[in-house]
């Protein structure tokens, strides 16, 4: 009798077969980098699967001009030493148009620096697969998604037709335009990519530990101050609390936790012993009863 | 969580060395909605506290916006995904959820429980160890649960348990419960189960979820969780012969070359031998490589890189195997296909099969019989819908190294997509090779002109084009065949010129353009002859030999020749009228 395989060395060895087949199957891939825990977790995968080449992909970022800086300087060390191409997509147009979470809502904000950015690079580089770090235990809509998610020429996702997905048989057949997006991590949980993270010594943004930092109420989340930008209301105050991130976006949307968890076993007790899920930190699934699915459907991650 | 909530906060790094150990089970839920599947599924991430505050919140407002249960928490509602489906209260598709204990993590594949039933059930059942077959007491063993319990056995489950809900509606009686079993294991005698494990059940109540409930002090088996907690699915790959379908090829500089792939079965140390089936070659294993260092052994479920003491030829699709018991090699086989689109199964089309990384174009060569789901009767067919389960012979155009799917489940399976549309349309599982060892490839014996047509999507046809002026016909005719050939179609294109027969022959002319647009109209083809007009004989000839259906003339004076035309234009009317 062999020994068995533990539940995240199952889920390790799944997610290295995916990332393997669309290197195989697609012309042009393209591993899409949010500089978050999961593509973190998604990263050391592909270095993994590749050993001792490098992954034979490049990495994107589609920067909203409104990531935590920390983030930036994450992104561009980690691309650096894991030997990546990184690749940096600003929707310009967005920008010109002087399009931000703070004047605009997330709703626009995300729906152009993102969902549309996202498009235009995909569409600017024709990568015909595009890996992310969704899991299907994030949010409702999800836990339908295959792994290998067709997308059509425009981008969409619909939620009525997708191909049935059979073993680890995987349909990788698309028309020239079309696209995949893949996602190796489907079968994760949070708790998952945390214990993997630990076990093998993952590098992660220091915004995940707790530090003391500059923040602001505003509408029930603690938003950090990280640039100027952020315009600080009447009656609001900046103080200094020691708080993590239990999920990274733009800075003016993503909630801060007020933490003292400032090593990886103490996030994951924290995450243990906590009563509230991680989307809950992020400004834009508040805003309609499956609006998740719309945004997929628009074309969003 | 049902997590040991006192060693997490005191102790979370033993805590966390304890998880290191958990293993994972992939379980499915069968049955329809009225079952109270989604409920007992929700009642499972519920008990286990997979569900915080937010969800908790959302879920007490949809349960009074949308919920069926009054006043009480909807459970149901923290499955349904998909808006359509929550409106309209069904599932539609496979969900996949996820739960975790101290022992396990578990992924449920949550299966909708009457439309496209079978599409969604093999499905989700294709990674499941366990099923979860849910029986409303009330109305006990159901066509549906036959089917249910057909289609998990279809796809290799070899655990079962039945799910007996809804108890408290008949009052926990155990009479009505052990009535129900015993139906249930005479029924599933024949279906192969190792195992099967009745549990009597409210989702509703929560009764037998977690623990044991004391309106069944009857029942002297295991809660719903202590059963997946504990059952033992040992990991029949394993101990099975080693097999590993190359994913790909590892070429960083000239001096590394290794094989990725996931072991499908078995195990591998270094120094081991193994065999290439496609090649017949044999080689030792020299380094397991990974990114954490070289393995002393890897095992079935790894994904891992092998480097070969020699440099044979191996790529994509290629198997390694043990060389003391190689897989199956070949063109041919007998397998179980389920069908799962829309668009019915054409036998002699054309599709492309995908077993692990090997793709192959193959076509159903014939249907030997269909499998009634409901009554697992055989019954005969020329064709599968929608849903609908036959056994198979698969043709395809080049050999491919398989086992049968019940020695295998990982090298046994394959898919096939319609080569149009990329859909992805059957799922099948291998019985047995048909012509051993044939690496011959494409087999012909079983196919007729009909079939070879539809292969090509065409009706085949002999075209003549005539005029006086060489030239003219000549470049027409080769318009026609470009034209033909943008739109996918298979032709050929010959000129009187080219059948240089001694001069004076005309009967033999004419008698060997007939017996050469015949084999073409078996090929399935289509031939485009030009010739001279003033030569009556052949296209005599032709319209005695060939059935007026498959034989068409075009006079390029007569018919469509008016002088404005050009070669150009009379090409295009040519393919326009008669394609």
């Amino acid at each position: 009798m062999s020994p068995k395989m533990t539940h995240l060395r199952q889920l390790e060895a799944e997610s290295i077969h995916i990332i393997r087949e669309v290197a195989a199957e697609f012309e042009n891939p393209v591993m899409l980098y949010s500089v978050g825990k999961d593509s973190a977790v998604m990263l050391h995968l592909a270095r993994k699967a590749f050993y001792p080449a490098r992954p034979p992909f490049p990495l994107m970022h589609v920067d909203t001009t409104w990531k935590f800086r920390e983030m930036i300087e994450f992104r561009d060390k980690m691309a650096h030493e894991c030997g990546f191409d990184l690749l940096v997509h600003v929707n310009e147009e967005g920008v010109r148009q002087g399009i931000g979470p703070f004047s605009h809502g997330s709703g626009i904000h995300t729906d152009i620096m993102k969902t549309e950015g996202l498009k235009q690079a995909l569409t600017k580089y024709k990568f015909d697969a595009a890996f992310g770090g969704a899991r299907r235990d994030e949010e409702k809509s999800r836990a339908k998604e295959r792994i290998f998610s067709f997308r059509t020429e425009d981008h969409r996702w619909d939620p009525k037709s997708q191909r049935p997905e059979l073993w680890n048989v995987y349909n990788a057949k698309v028309h020239p335009g079309e696209s995949i997006r893949a996602f190796p991590i489907s079968n994760w949980t949070e708790l998952d990519v945390w214990q993997y993270i630990y076990l093998e010594q993952i590098p992660i943004v220091p915004l995940y530990y707790a530090a003391v930092r500059p923040v602001v109420e505003r509408d029930g989340m603690l938003i950090m101050v990280d640039d100027a930008r952020m315009e600080i209301k009447p009656g609001e105050k900046v103080e200094y609390k020691s708080v993590r991130f239990r999920t990274l976006g733009c800075y003016p949307l993503t909630g801060a936790v007020e933490s003292t968890a400032a090593t990886l076993p103490e996030i994951i007790q924290e995450m243990l012993l906590t009563r509230t899920s991680e989307r809950q930190g992020r400004a834009i699934d508040h805003d309609s009863a499956g609006s998740m699915e719309k945004k997929k459907q628009e074309g969003y991650f | 969580m049902a997590h040991q909530s006192e060693l997490i906060s005191e102790d979370i790094l033993a805590y966390l060395k304890s998880q290191e150990e958990k293993s994972m089970l992939r379980f499915i839920t069968c049955g329809s909605v009225d079952d109270g599947k989604s409920t007992l599924i929700g009642r499972l991430l519920w008990d286990s506290k997979m569900v915080f505050e937010d969800q908790l919140a959302a879920l007490e407002s949809d349960s009074k916006r949308v919920g069926t249960q009054g006043e009480k928490i909807d459970y149901a509602l923290l499955l349904d995904g998909l808006q359509a489906e929550r409106e309209q209260g069904i599932t539609i598709d496979v969900a996949y959820r996820f739960f975790s204990t101290d022992k396990r993590k578990f992924i449920v594949a949550d299966t909708p429980g009457h439309e496209q039933y079978t599409r969604n059930m093999v499905t989700g059942a294709s990674t499941a160890q366990v099923a979860v077959i849910l029986i409303d007491a009330r109305k006990g063993i159901l066509t549906q649960t036959r089917r249910h319990s057909y289609l998990a056995s279809l796809v290799g489950i070899r655990h079962v348990v039945l799910a007996i809900n809804k108890m408290d509606l008949v009052d926990y009686s155990q009479e009505r419960f052990d009535s129900i079993l015993k139906k249930y294991q005479s029924f599933a005698a024949s279906l192969g189960f190792d195992d099967i494990t009745a549990i009597p059940l409210s989702a509703l109540e929560g009764d037998n979820i977690i623990s044991p409930s004391p309106k069944t002090p009857w029942h002297q088996g295991p809660t719903l969780m202590q059963y997946l907690e504990t059952v033992q699915v040992p990991d029949a790959s394993a101990g099975k012969p080693f097999r590993m379908r190359v994913q790909w090829v590892n070429r960083p500089n000239l001096d590394f070359r290794g094989f990725c792939g996931t072991i499908a079965s078995g195990q591998i140390h270094p120094g081991d031998e193994i065999i290439v089936p496609s090649s017949g070659k044999k080689t030792r294993v020299a380094r397991i490589v990974t990114m954490d260092g070289d393995l002393e052994r890897a095992v079935a479920g790894q994904a891992v890189t092998l480097t070969l003491e020699d440099e044979i030829d191996i790529s994509r699709g290629d198997t390694l195997a043990t060389p003391e018991d190689v897989p199956h090699h070949a063109a041919r086989f007998e397998a179980k296909l389920v069908w799962l689109h829309e668009e019915a199964l054409t036998p002699g089309r054309s599709y492309l099969l995908k077993a692990g990384s090997a793709t192959a174009p193959a076509q159903v060569s014939q249907i030997k019989f269909k499998l009634n789901v409901n009554t697992l009767a055989q019954e005969p067919g020329e064709t599968l819908a929608l849903n609908e389960i036959g056994v198979c012979s698969l043709s395809l155009s080049k050999p491919i190294s398989f086992d049968s799917y019940r020695e295998n489940r990982g090298t046994g399976c394959f898919i096939l997509i319609d080569r149009l549309t990329n859909a992805t349309v059957g799922a099948g599982m291998i019985h047995q090779p048909l012509l051993q060892s044939s690496g011959k490839g494409w087999i012909e014996a079983d196919l007729g002109p009909k079939a070879r047509a539809e292969q090509k999507g065409q009706s085949p046809k002999v075209l003549c084009i005539a005029s006086q002026d060489q030239k003219h016909r000549t470049e027409v005719a080769e318009l026609v065949e470009k034209k033909l050939h943008s739109q996918g179609r298979h032709s050929y294109r010959l000129d009187q010129q080219s059948l240089s027969l001694e001069p004076g022959s005309k009967d033999e002319q004419a008698r060997l353009l007939a017996a050469l647009g015949e084999h073409f109209l078996a090929a399935g083809l289509i031939l485009i002859v030009s010739l001279s007009d003033q030569d009556p004989h052949l296209s005599d000839a032709l319209m005695g030999r060939l059935n007026t259906e498959s034989f068409c003339q075009v006079d390029l004076k007569k018919d469509i020749g008016t002088i404005s035309l050009s070669p150009q234009q009379q090409a295009e009317q040519i393919v326009e009228e008669l394609f």
